[in-house]
């Protein structure tokens, strides 16, 4: 047999941190084969995208390898002279990154930057030109002359990683190393860059090395994967087995934070990983696990933990790997459950937002980015709101929040009662009761106030306590949250993200709210720690019947929480019904783009719906139907001059399930039933 | 619950190192160790300077002029035979006490409009930025000569008010540059959502989270306080007449730089040079802390 | 983009009409006034009104100033209440002996600044990196009569390299006069060096930091050509910007060199107006150079917006 492609063999990296080396990979040792796409998972902070720079010998200025090779084809890369890395860079490994936009230089034009490539393979100029043309045609760049004039910031996000994917394949290598490559993207434009890869790989015999955080990615792309915890490689094996039969605590920990399946919060609660990961560079003499190990033996602390082969290119790195798939929840299963009070309440609509339209000033023109949206939220329930970037979904929730006030004509009521259009033209109440769990903490929490500080405020002015009051209250509240008291007087940036994101909670509870507003309070957080958040969002609406307005663009997650969906595009809504209903279809043709193109973990193979071209501008929406430019739908169902002359309405097709689409029910389609099927 | 423990146990030891590493960097950032140890001097001279000096810095002794450096005048006599080290030493207060003030006032009233400017956007800023436009379009020091020509007097506080308000819209800039981004973060729309008032938000919210540029930006200022204030001197405008300026020091002095008494000119001088360059390499290692 | 330029023409003509307003105003409305100061403070009363009536500062603020005004814009400057000529007489040749001066400082400026810049963020955390950067700001805050002075003392006293006189004469020929205006410019070049020197190699050092650098590296460009080719580019647009700015303080030094060495400049001159009130010769003199800065000002504006492609798309939408 030949040797692997890329090879590393027991390989530590340090980073050099206020004089301290800290250990950021400890002892990897993998191996992919000509052809073969290996997948690497982890949490941040584990090592990944190190482990891929280390594959192209690109360390940062304080990073050193502290141990161990790197064999590209059989050959140790790990300390051989610059010029030799230089050439084997520019012929034989290839990487695609995970900010594509950023990765391409703004000053100069696309097309000089992929001839670039070829350039230097020694192409003369014209050669190199013509060749870039033909990379970018490769990568299903429609009108790539055009694209070669164009600046980086003239592109989109998917338009931009064809461009450095065309880039990366100009040598034809023999590893592509790709870091997060899809990450950031929207749920379709993911899909159809994967689509593409996975042809392109198809072809060629070149070696992958994947970095993801989405197991889902992984299970696309990857025959098999290595799971990176705390810079240790804890479990190999082949990527559907890794995720069918797990065999590390951590894995096992991992695979049952996800929300799949179609489970909901009525279900289950979501199971966690306790704990947080060890500090970068932590000295961990035995199991890197150990600490958040339901099983782990007194051992494990101390001796290191060999690995264990399970047959068929599976190991893991646990001594007691029998007992992991067994392992006891962290959390119990049973959900809170309502009061019979409130489930009386559930059902009657809470917020009633109507015609609601918002326009905003941008440069000569306007820009309609909500268009006549009328929705209702009921008591103690949750709307999902789904749509990919410019969909309008954060619009809609800031102008319900009234932190910038709707066009005239729209409608917002709570309880019956017309809402202010912004905060100042609303009561102290009205405002206390629609509060907003934002993305980012980062963001949302002052940085240089105290954890308490930050929740006694806003009980101080949302429920007129006093000073004392406040911080008493904040104290319990900070509690219920499970914020340890010795945390109280923290600052934010002493905080991990999830613990963060239970002082955000916290605050937007302060004032008994009404409305809580989630604008994807999981999304910078990783997957344990979203399924904690997941659990205390759960469990706070049903204990005080609370409504949520749920925005994500993780559809599991979306299903998860959300008692019904709305499935925004451009400004409106174009479907909205039960979740269930919502999922199952037969949906919308944009719903049914976006549910084919998620990467199922379980590796239902789902028959994908593709839209084409890209997202129009919001300042100048097509005619017709917002989406007829790009419906899969619309070609063949008879109705396609309606398509483009008129917008149609929101239509009931089912109790309380409506889209708006011209083509009659039976002509839609079902992303799930056509995968079952 | 133990897990979250060991946490703050970790954030509090990685904030303590953070803080006490700071420190120690700065002790060991020789060029920040130098620049306090200087300016440290010209502070203790500004304080006590008057009490120790060896001579009474304004006698004129017309017996003793353009005498070198001797025991008896360190640093020489100059062309009306005062002593030189004894005005050098004294001269440093009311460069010190005009540059501190006019730094502190241009800081204040640099951040309050700053601030406004920043977070309220719209027609308060434009209006604010083309008027700061309008006064960046001249040289700071050509408008302290206007000013001080309208004005008519050289008394100091006038002066420390000019630089001050010629300072503002410089300061005024670079917290407006800080604050726009930081209005944009959702801990404002947060405070917004509980009720908050601008006042509130501008003070308390947004303030602290622009504290460090507002520092560096006092620490340069304060450099080239120095630098206007002595240039001002030289020209024989902004200080009182007769006052151990340093700036006039040299102005009075330098025609007898190419005959014979190069002391009386060179010794203000390298004050001046020392000052500000003592001032700057604080500033600098300061910067470099907060960079980390 | 011609909507552009007109806009940044248009905005640049508000700044300077904002400027030489406010300074008649400044000049005009505070107490004291030029014919007290001409004649001293013991002068009789009716000398000084008559004074006042033959300079016209008996009239109301507004009808001066509209009147100033209308004949600024059709090139009279009026006449120096100082010296009793046209102001334009005296100003034209002193500020072409400024610009010469400034032109020759800033001509040197720029290129050993940028290199500077470039090096110090090349070699970032080195040795050099520090000397360039603690250095050049060191250099910066002291004032340029104090360089001055050190620097005729060393250079010209002592070591007799550079003519301590800035001025050859009025038919000298072009080296001659270059030569001679070395050490005052070396004056002005170490106070605006750490400034442009610190832009350019922050721009640098993040150009080098950044992703699509990374790419350039990962491409197998060599270090070297990746500095070449994706590094100054993107690293010296700033620059462009931020020397444009500099030029404020590169006038303010020119007042103090050009009174140390006793330079024909429009520095002595300003100076002169400002001692004895000569409203129309300082009113002329900031108005020359708050259309100098701006209109500099300006051309980097363009200059900027042209280069980068992410602005001309901007401001051609």
């Amino acid at each position: 047999m030949s040797a692997p492609t890329l090879e590393l063999r027991d390989l530590s990296v340090a980073y050099r941190v206020r004089g301290i080396d800290r250990q950021v990979l400890r002892g990897v040792s993998l191996a992919i084969q000509p052809g073969e796409a290996y997948g690497l998972v982890g949490e941040s902070g584990c090592g990944k995208s190190t482990a891929a720079y280390a594959a192209m010998r690109y360390l940062p200025r304080n990073g050193a390898i502290t141990g161990g090779s790197i064999l590209f084809e059989g050959r140790d890369i790990s300390a051989v002279p610059e010029a030799e890395i230089r050439e084997l860079r520019r012929a034989a490994i290839s990487m695609v990154y995970q900010n594509p936009i950023a990765a391409l230089n703004p000053t100069i034009r696309v097309g000089e930057q992929v001839a670039e490539s070829f350039a230097l393979l020694g192409n003369g100029r014209s050669e190199s030109r013509r060749l870039a043309v033909e990379a970018l045609r490769r990568v299903q760049i429609a009108d790539p002359s055009k694209v070669m004039d164009r600046y980086p910031h003239q592109l989109s996000g998917g338009m931009a990683q064809r461009v450095v994917i065309a880039m990366a394949l100009a040598s034809s290598p023999r590893l592509l190393v790709l870091d997060e490559p899809t990450t950031g993207l929207d749920a379709t434009v993911e899909a159809e860059v994967l689509d593409l890869l996975r042809s392109l790989i198809a072809e060629s015999n070149t070696s992958i090395l994947f970095i993801s955080h989405n197991l889902g990615v992984i299970r696309a792309m990857c025959n098999r994967v290595g799971v990176l915890y705390a810079g240790a490689l804890v479990e190999e094996g082949a990527t559907a087995t890794i995720i069918q039969r797990p065999s590390h605590p951590y894995t096992v920990g991992l695979m049952r934070c996800i929300p799949r399946g179609g489970l909901d919060k009525y279900d289950s609660h979501l199971d966690t990983i306790p704990g947080t990961p060890p500090p970068l560079g932590t000295p961990l003499p035995g199991c890197v696990f150990v600490n958040r190990c339901a099983i782990a033996r007194e051992s494990c602390a101390t001796a290191p933990t060999p690995v264990t082969d399970l047959g068929n290119g599976h190991t893991t790195r646990c001594p007691y790997h029998a007992e992991a798939a067994s392992m006891p929840r962290v959390v119990a299963s049973e959900p809170v459950t309502a009061s019979d009070e409130h489930r009386a309440e559930r059902g009657r609509d809470l917020v009633t937002v109507a015609h609601l339209s918002k326009t905003f000033a941008q440069g000569d023109g306007d820009v309609r980015v909500l268009s006549d949206v009328t929705l209702s939220l009921r008591h103690g329930e949750t709307l999902g709101l789904v749509g990919e970037s410019g969909s309008g979904k954060t619009t809609l929730a800031k102008t319900l929040l009234g932190i910038h006030p709707p066009d005239d004509g729209s409608i917002l009521a709570i309880d019956g009662k017309a809402l202010g259009s912004t905060i100042d033209d609303r009561t102290a109440h009205e405002v206390a009761s629609i509060q907003i769990v934002f993305q980012n903490p980062d963001s949302a929490l002052n940085r240089r106030h105290s954890v308490t500080r930050i929740v006694a405020r806003a009980v101080q002015k949302l429920a007129g306590a006093t000073p004392q009051a406040s911080e008493e209250r904040a104290q319990s509240l900070l509690d219920s949250m499970s914020v340890d008291p010795v945390l109280h007087s923290a600052r934010p940036g002493q905080l991990s993200g999830g613990l963060k994101q239970r002082v955000a909670i916290a605050r937007a509870f302060a004032g008994s709210p009404r409305v809580v507003v989630c604008d994807e309070p999981t999304s910078a957080l990783d997957v344990s720690v979203q399924a904690n958040i997941l659990n205390l969002l759960a469990d706070l609406q049903a204990r005080e019947n609370v409504s949520y307005i749920f925005i994500s663009h993780d559809l599991g997650v979306v299903r998860y929480l959300s008692d019904r969906i709305a499935v925004m595009y451009l400004g409106r809504i174009m479907e909205i019904g039960p979740a269930q209903d919502v999922f199952d279809g037969p949906h919308h043709p944009y719903t049914e783009a976006l549910v084919s193109s998620i990467p199922d973990v379980d590796g239902e193979t789902r028959v994908r719906v593709r839209l084409g071209g890209e997202v129009p501008s919001p300042a100048a929406p097509p005619t017709g139907c917002v989406l007829h430019p790009r419906c899969p739908r619309r070609i063949g169902s008879g109705v396609e001059d309606l398509c483009t002359s008129t917008e149609p309405p929101l239509r009931e097709i089912g109790p309380g399930h409506a889209i708006r689409c011209h083509l009659d029910v039976g002509q839609l389609g079902s992303a799930s039933r056509a995968a079952t099927a | 619950m133990s897990a979250e423990r060991d946490l703050r146990a970790v954030a509090r030891a990685e904030r303590d190192r953070i803080r006490s590493e700071r420190l120690r960097q700065l002790r060991r950032n020789p060029a920040f160790v130098v620049g306090a140890v200087i300016l440290g001097i010209w502070v203790v001279c500004a304080l006590i300077g008057e009490f120790v000096v060896p001579h009474e810095p304004a006698l004129v002794d017309i017996l003793s002029t353009n005498k070198g450096p001797s025991s008896e005048h360190w640093f020489g006599t100059d062309v009306v035979g005062r002593d030189v080290f004894s005005r050098v030493i004294v001269g440093a207060r009311p460069v010190l006490v005009m540059a501190f003030l006019a730094t502190v006032i241009g800081t204040v009233l640099g951040t309050v409009i700053g601030l406004v400017a920043g977070y309220f956007k719209g027609w308060a800023d434009v209006i604010i930025m083309r008027i700061l436009d309008a006064i960046s379009a001249l040289p700071v020091l050509v408008i302290a000569l206007l000013a001080l020509a309208a004005v008519g007097g050289s008394s100091q506080p006038v002066t420390i008010l000019i630089i001050g308000f010629v300072f503002t819209p410089i300061i005024a800039r670079t917290v407006r540059a800080a604050v726009l981004p930081e209005a944009e973060l959702d801990y404002v729309a947060a405070a917004r959502l509980r009720t908050e008032r601008a006042p509130h938000i501008l003070a308390v919210e947004i303030l602290p989270n622009v504290l460090p540029p507002i520092i560096v930006e006092f620490t340069v200022r304060l450099g080239y306080a120095v630098f206007a204030i002595a240039t001002l001197g030289f020209l024989g405008v902004g200080v009182q007449l007769g006052s151990p300026n340093w700036g006039s020091q040299v102005a009075e002095n330098y025609g007898r730089i190419f005959a014979d008494n190069w002391w009386s000119t060179t010794f203000p001088a390298g004050a001046i040079a020392t000052l500000a360059i003592a001032i700057n390499l604080v500033a600098d290692g300061i910067v470099e802390s907060f960079e980390q | 983009m011609g909507a552009y330029i007109l806009r940044r023409v248009g905005l640049a003509l508000v700044t300077v009409f904002l400027v030489t307003t406010a300074i008649f105003f400044m000049t005009h409305i505070l107490p004291g006034n030029a014919a007290e100061r001409i004649l001293g403070n013991l002068a009789e009363r009716e000398n000084v009104l008559l004074l006042e009536k033959q300079l016209g500062l008996d009239k109301p603020v507004l009808v001066q100033y509209t009147s100033w005004l209308g004949d600024a814009v059709r090139g009279d400057f009026g006449e120096s209440i100082q010296h009793r000529v046209p102001v334009e007489k005296l100003l034209v040749p002193s500020v072409g002996y400024s610009l010469r001066l400034a032109l020759v400082a800033f001509l040197l400026t720029i290129p050993i600044s940028i290199i500077g810049g470039i090096v110090a963020g090349v070699f970032r955390g080195r040795w050099i990196d520090r000397a360039i950067t603690v250095g050049g700001l060191s250099a910066a805050v002291v004032p340029e009569f104090v360089w001055a002075v050190l620097l005729v003392l060393v250079l010209g006293v002592n070591l007799h390299w550079l003519p301590t006189n800035a001025f050859p004469g009025t038919d000298a020929s072009v080296p001659e006069i270059v030569h001679h205006l070395l050490l005052p410019s070396v004056a002005l070049i170490l106070v605006l060096f750490g400034y442009i020197s610190r832009i350019a190699r922050a721009g640098v050092v993040e150009a080098i930091e950044s992703d699509y650098v990374r790419t350039a590296f990962l491409k197998g460009l060599s270090r070297p050509a990746a500095i070449r080719r994706h590094v100054l580019r993107n690293a010296l647009l700033p620059t462009i910007a931020v020397t444009a700015s500099m030029v404020p303080y590169l006038v303010g030094g020119l007042v103090a060199v050009e009174i140390i060495f006793n330079y024909p400049g429009f520095g002595g001159l300003l100076l002169k107006a400002v001692q004895y009130r000569d409203y129309p010769m300082l009113q002329s003199a900031v108005l020359i150079i708050s259309v100098v800065i701006v209109g500099v000002q300006l051309v980097a504006d363009i200059l900027f917006a042209v280069l980068n492609p992410r602005i001309r798309q901007k401001v051609s939408q």
